[in-house]
């Protein structure tokens, strides 16, 4: 599998070059902002019709990472649905996906600023999730220690020899985690970015999802 | 033009500069001089903004001064919301528009009020629109105009063009005849190539060499224009002139990337005579009438020569005087391929390709318009649309394709049809689902394509002064204290700010060169073929003798390329096996060519490394000696390997990302949306891979690769070489390289063959990064 190991305030953590975070000590896999149903919200709004298949493509992807794992704990760290309704909208089938892949697994679901209620899918709903010495929630609060979050959907840029790659990645320092987003029809925001900048410490590194996930000091 | 005044339809070639424009207003001012007509008459588009108000003041004057009642307006995207509100309430007898403001104007409810009582329209520069979108968007919206106003008359104003018989067609309504006037071509252009005491280089596109020789000619004319092909070239060009203009001569520099206040500068300097010259693109062959030009440099070879034609015509563009002109062939092989358009420039053997039917996506665009202004019947609209010279032969199931599109998407998996834009009525009509959506299709109506770009700026304390733009793929491989040149001066890069490239001045240090996507032209089929027709003289006295000498010697050791047949040497050179195709199909077909031979040569274990291709050769690199060539040529072969290789190809991604901004998938307003909603934006390239991946059959996946397959993959080149060919190859061994392929050794633009590259590439550079920042390890 394409990962790359980390340690992160005590515990030893790989970040998978699909975006999902695998936490082999405590058998935990945690993806975050799936924004499933994204595709059916921009139509209900009277955007353009988007290829209906993203979530049918972040579902097939996150189903791969669990078997590559065997992750026995799943944790979706908020933004999981683009918003309520398009969670009860979820095709039949894609709904069945999901009761599929919570089969036999402790799953949950922590609330996101697009879909803070709970969903008529199974699983537990949390506000936040604390798993010793790391707490799991959607969006980075002050002062906080050990914690994974989403939200921001972080990308970072690397430029070598005359060509320049931009990916979706992790940024970590000494206290906070902050993932990339998982899902399809998800994009980036930059590193350099003032949002991103004054939260991170100065040593926060970058790592780059992708074939190979590779660490580079956060690019400011 | 008075005679004609009530034909239906009237194309009226004439010269660059014929004043064919007012000829086109003449029936205009005859019968709105009456004074009795209500609402708008005569609706004239040209492609250019400026052209628009250039012609109001044009046309104002002659008004004015023989106090006819008659109101002139011009509406582009730069006129006022009050003033465009006011048009609508009360139309001018004259609007002179774009096609993009056009399309927009029949998207309103209130259109065939705003149109009532239109006599004429007017399309100038029809030469420059028929070869695009543009051009397809505007004969639609012409259709539209003709079902509000029957008795509509149309006037096309072009340029020398090759086949005037098919701008006749685009113009008409379909089927109507379209009479065609010529006027008279005037003299002969004088035309020739530069002299210069040094020769040419053997590769590159700057023409340093000629500067000298460039700096007498303007010395000795009034006004000299100096066309390139290229963007870039153009600011080599420009930035070396005045490192050499000793006297200080007033010398401007035109292009389309550089800021829009700046090239207003550069025109009004130009029309007042206070420039003896201006380094120019493309941006200036269109309209305005420059006065005094007395010579035009082309620098570059002109890859084709209908626009080196119309380049010409810029200059003595009032007098009837023949029009001077001089070559600048940038390097040796320009030699030959100035020489032969010089000869198809005296002979007047235009070039230019047929254009294939009109695309698909304009049609969603003009569906979507079309629901915007009211309810639409699809029998009805359907009618209009094959009445449009481009989509004569639009079928059916076309028709329904974009229909169904525009209206669900067009998805295998139906998944919106709870949430149609597009749903039909009980009447039968269809209407959109949700009238606010009416706003967000008309900020995204018009064809020409905005490519990734950065605008640059002075760094100051609060926002510098503007200087253009250069391509977000360039600015992501500049780091802090990198130098390029933009508007011919050197400037130091400090930064990235809210998408804002910030710049300080620099001076002396050798500066990097911008790259702008598609300004590369590929020259012509017909120009290649004089080339290979030159080739086969016995000497060549027309030519240099450094060019002739060259020639001979590659005759000798070797053989000059033929029209029948393709000439391939292969020979070693410097530790690798290296392949040379002559095949003349221009550049996109020969950059193609090399990634499919490439991609056979790696089926067949030959174990290559990288490839360059240039508008008549490819040279191939690699490990192994190719024995035998000619598996490598095959068509089927070459056609089956094109499919597979062009799914996960950028070329697909791009034009996929264009066919789906106008189609209306892509909103072109998300693009500005990076600034404030950043992470609720994704790229195009993720719905490409989801459709490629889930619905590989979808109208958008076909419609680009329709437009790839005749744009930048331009694979119709290859099928005609391997046509003209008919299988004869000529393989030549040699034992060192030859006169004729040794300038491909020194081009830029080498593509390796590599997929895993980047991917080691990266974590290399990560690697040394995290270590000089004394984090490895963590």
């Amino acid at each position: 599998m394409n990962m790359l190991e980390f340690h992160f305030c005590g515990a030893t953590l790989m970040a998978l070059g699909s975006g999902a975070l695998w936490w082999p000590e405590n058998d935990l896999l945690c993806v975050s902002d799936l924004h499933l149903g994204k595709s059916e919200r921009f139509a209900r709004r009277g955007a353009p019709p988007m290829p209906p298949y993203e979530t049918r493509d972040t579902l097939d992807r996150l189903s791969r990472d669990m078997d590559e794992t065997g992750a026995g704990t799943i944790v979706c760290l908020g933004d999981s649905f683009d918003d309520t309704q398009a969670a009860l909208g979820l095709a039949e089938a894609e709904k069945l996906l999901i009761t599929t892949l919570q089969a036999g697994k402790k799953w949950i679901w922590i609330e996101g600023n697009h879909d803070p209620g709970p969903v008529d899918l199974g699983g537990s709903h949390l506000v936040q999730f604390l798993q010793e010495p790391l707490v799991f929630r959607h969006i980075a609060e002050r002062d906080s220690q050990g914690e994974v979050s989403g939200h921001y959907h972080p990308k970072a840029r690397l430029a070598a020899r005359g060509r320049s790659v931009a990916r979706k990645c992790f940024l970590y320092d000494s206290s906070r985690l902050i993932m990339p987003a998982y899902g399809t029809y998800t994009g980036g925001l930059r590193s350099t970015d003032d949002t991103l900048t004054q939260i991170m410490q100065p040593d926060a590194v970058a790592i780059l999802t992708g074939p190979n996930p590779c660490a580079i000091p956060m690019p400011r | 033009m008075l005679d004609r005044a009530d034909d239906p339809a009237l194309l009226l070639i004439a010269p660059t500069g014929g004043g064919k424009t007012l000829a086109g207003f003449l029936p205009t001012l005859a019968e709105l001089a009456q004074g009795d007509h209500e609402g708008m008459h005569t609706l004239y588009v040209s492609p250019l903004k400026a052209l628009a108000a250039d012609i109001k003041r044009n046309l104002t004057t002659p008004v004015e001064d023989m106090s006819l009642p008659i109101r002139i307006e011009d509406r582009t995207g730069d006129t006022s919301a009050t003033q465009k509100k006011r048009q609508r309430a009360d139309p001018p007898h004259i609007l002179l528009t774009t096609p993009e403001s056009l399309a927009l104007l029949t998207s309103y409810p209130d259109a065939p009020r705003m149109f009532a009582g239109l006599q004429r329209v007017v399309v100038d520069e029809i030469h420059a629109l028929a070869e695009s979108k543009r051009g397809d968007q505007l004969f639609l919206a012409l259709a539209r105009l003709q079902t509000l106003c029957p008795n509509l008359r149309r006037v096309g104003l072009s340029a020398t063009v090759e086949d005037p018989q098919a701008i006749a067609n685009l113009l008409a309504r379909h089927p109507d005849p379209c009479e065609i006037l010529y006027a008279d071509p005037g003299p002969d252009a004088d035309i020739s190539m530069l002299q210069t005491v040094e020769a040419p280089p053997w590769s590159g596109g700057g023409a340093a060499y000629a500067i000298p020789a460039v700096m007498e000619q303007i010395k000795a004319h009034n006004t000299t224009l100096i066309f390139h092909n290229t963007r870039a070239q153009a600011e080599i060009f420009f930035h070396n002139l005045w490192l050499a203009n000793d006297d200080s001569l007033p010398i401007g520099i035109h292009h389309g990337s550089l800021d829009r206040q700046q090239r207003a500068r550069v025109e009004a300097a130009m029309v007042r005579g206070d420039l003896r010259a201006i380094v120019c693109t493309g941006s200036l062959d269109l309209g305005i009438d420059w006065g005094d030009v007395d010579l035009v440099i082309q620098v570059g070879a002109p890859k084709n020569v209908k626009r080196l034609i119309q380049r010409i015509g810029r200059a003595n563009h009032r007098y009837n005087a023949p029009s001077k002109a001089l070559l600048v062939p940038a390097n040796r092989f320009e030699v030959v391929e100035c020489q032969a358009a010089l000869q198809a420039a005296r002979e007047r053997d235009l070039d230019g390709d047929p254009r294939a039917a009109g695309p698909l996506d304009v049609v969603c665009q003009h569906i979507l318009i079309a629901a915007c202004s009211g309810p639409f019947d699809e029998n009805d609209l359907f009618r209009e649309l094959s009445s449009a010279g481009p989509y004569a032969s639009l079928s059916r199931a076309q028709f329904d394709d974009c229909l169904d599109f525009c209206a669900t998407g067009g998805y295998a998996l139906r998944a919106y049809d709870k949430w149609q834009r597009l749903m039909q009525r009980a009447d039968g009509l269809w209407q959109l689902r949700d009238p606010r959506a009416a706003a967000r299709i008309r900020q995204n109506i018009g064809t020409i394509q905005d490519t990734d770009t950065l605008k640059v700026r002075m760094r100051r304390n609060r926002g510098g002064k503007p200087l253009g733009e250069i391509e977000e793929s360039f600015a992501a491989t500049l780091t802090p204290g990198d130098t390029f040149l933009i508007g011919g001066q050197i400037v130091r890069y400090e930064g990235l700010r809210e998408l804002t490239v910030e710049v300080s001045r620099d001076k002396g240090r050798k500066p990097k060169v911008a790259t702008f996507n598609g300004s590369k032209f590929s020259t012509s089929t017909q120009l290649s073929e004089r080339i290979l027709r030159i080739f086969q003289q016995d000497n060549w006295p027309d030519l240099p003798p450094h060019t002739a000498d060259w020639l001979a010697l590659q005759r000798k050791v070797s053989r000059l390329p033929e029209p029948g047949s393709l000439l391939v040497e292969t020979f070693p050179h410097d530790g690798n096996e290296h392949l040379c195709i002559y095949g003349f199909a221009g550049r996109n077909a020969m950059q193609t060519l090399g990634l499919l031979v490439t991609k056979r040569m790696e089926e067949m274990g030959l174990a290559p490394l990288g490839f360059v291709a240039t508008d008549y050769a490819t040279l191939i690199w690699g490990l192994d000696p190719v024995e035998h060539v000619a598996p490598l040529f095959e068509l089927a072969a070459l056609e089956a390997g094109v499919d597979q290789w062009l799914a996960g190809n950028a070329v697909m991604k791009r034009t996929f990302r264009a066919s789906a901004t106008i189609a209306g998938l892509i909103e072109r307003n998300m693009q500005g949306q990076r600034k404030s909603g950043r992470q609720a934006t994704f790229s195009s390239d993720i719905l490409y891979d989801t459709l490629l991946k889930y619905d590989p059959d979808h109208l958008l996946m076909r419609i680009t690769r329709t437009e790839a397959m005749r744009g930048l993959v331009d694979f119709a080149r290859i099928r005609v070489m391997t046509k003209r060919i008919e299988g004869r190859i000529d393989h030549i061994k040699l034992d060192r390289l030859s006169p004729l392929s040794a300038p491909l050794f020194l081009e830029v633009g080498k593509v390796p063959i590599a997929g895993q590259a980047v991917e080691r590439m990266m974590k290399e550079e990560a690697k040394a990064l995290m270590q000089a920042a004394g984090l490895a390890g963590t």
